[in-house]
């Protein structure tokens, strides 16, 4: 079966990508540049570097924009099928939705109209086993966004290491968060993968926080040998 | 041993993460004994072992299961509690002669508890999520227990507990599967 996986950047649809491509055959990412901040169902914090991801990764990648409004949206995601679909072939769609029904559903529904698979490898995933198992597989993951207390401006760049999975259990322990950000707590883009050729190096970002809100915006990244 | 039954379009296939593991997690955090089988690789010695049986959701677009009906006809001789969650429902309600029917749910529905039975014993409405390209009909000898405003959401068998569910308990009624594990406790 011939898979595109929509794609953020973030940990959970490179994740996502990746499981698919242990069983499936991965022939491109679908990412939806939303040009509102306020996105309904897209992240919007350093998607544009989804492209050094996909040249990493080998694949193509589908980028197609949206304003951002709710029901046009959804009309963007399904021409990006479409698109996906005549450009490439694919057969469905892979998405890192865990816990989120409102995201799955909205997919779910547009998929079947097209007549598309849809899968969601994450779906209802154990929140310590996945984080273990993204580490253990060799995922490199730095948090770029953060969206709640009481994550503050210094965790803006860090990342997602042992020691910093050690803090995370603590915080979701104390403060009710998800482990995972799947809440919309906090945001990550992915550095490293099995499937990268090659790491990307962010040479250049800069911060805008405030009141436990606030995004780490990548301005300069590049591509490294390992 | 609980036997969790995978209908997925392949053994090992992508889409056992999302329907299957999620009954082995929760199998497994209640302490559970489980063995889990594709619906191909079925085995007489598994069904016998089996003391209650779980047939695990699909994919939309997966009906594969649906062209080997002929796969699912131990259930007319299984009497000990069974769970049918979604396309399981669909091999269950076959097994004893019902097919699908026209209507497509995707998301969170209500549902209605339209008949006294232990697995839904002090609920009378909740909201359950369904990922499912049709409906299933009833089958005779079957009692409705629940229904959505579009369709019927759970049946059961009217002497066995041989239980289907149009949604997804493991996704927000997690309380279904353990009254369900409780039933199997209740067998002598």
């Amino acid at each position: 079966m011939r898979l595109g996986v929509l794609f953020s950047g973030g940990k959970d649809s490179a994740f996502a990508c990746w499981k698919a491509m242990q069983k499936e055959e991965v022939v491109c990412l679908i990412t939806i540049v939303s040009r509102n901040p306020e996105s309904y169902m897209f992240h919007t914090p350093n998607i544009r570097f989804a492209a050094l991801q996909a040249r990493s990764a080998g694949l193509p990648l589908l980028e197609m924009e949206t304003e951002g409004e709710e029901e046009t949206e959804l009309l963007d995601l399904r021409h990006a099928l479409l698109s996906a679909r005549e450009r490439f072939g694919i057969d469905g769609v892979v998405t890192g939705a865990i816990l989120s029904v409102y995201q799955a559903t909205r997919l779910q529904r547009i998929c079947y109209e097209l007549g598309l698979w849809c899968f969601n490898p994450l779906w209802l995933a154990d929140q310590e086993g996945y984080m273990e198992e993204l580490l253990d597989a060799g995922f490199r993951v730095v948090i770029t966004g953060v969206f709640a207390s009481p994550f503050d401006e210094s965790w803006l760049g860090r990342e997602i290491d042992r020691r910093t999975l050690d803090e995370l259990r603590m915080i979701a322990r104390k403060d009710r968060i998800t482990l995972t950000g799947e809440g919309g707590e906090f945001e990550t883009f992915v550095i490293d993968a099995p499937f990268f050729s090659r790491r990307i190096v962010i040479e250049e970002g800069s911060r805008v926080y405030r009141n436990h809100n606030g995004v780490l915006r990548i301005e300069r990244a590049r591509l490294v040998g390992r | 041993m609980i036997l969790v039954i995978d209908l997925c379009y392949r053994e090992d296939s992508l889409s056992r993460e999302e329907f299957v593991a999620p009954i082995e997690r929760f199998l497994r955090k209640s302490g559970r004994e489980f063995d889990v089988r594709h619906y191909k690789a079925l085995s007489a010695t598994d069904i016998a072992a089996a003391d209650g049986a779980i047939l695990c959701g699909t994919v939309l677009m997966d009906t594969g299961f649906a062209e080997r009906l002929d796969l699912f006809c131990w259930l007319l001789e299984f009497d000990r509690p069974v769970l049918g969650i979604s396309s399981g429902m669909r091999a269950l309600a076959a097994a004893f002669g019902a097919g699908a029917e026209p209507g497509c749910g995707i998301g969170m529905t209500e549902v209605e508890v339209l008949a006294s039975d232990p697995l839904f014993a002090g609920k009378e409405r909740f909201s359950a999520y369904e990922v499912r390209g049709c409906a299933v009909g009833v089958p005779d000898g079957f009692t409705v227990l629940a229904a959505s405003e579009d369709c019927v959401q759970a049946i059961r068998h009217h002497s066995l507990p041989l239980y289907g569910l149009l949604f997804h308990p493991e996704v927000r009624n997690e309380w279904l599967i353990e009254r369900f594990l409780g039933l199997v406790d209740q067998r002598p």
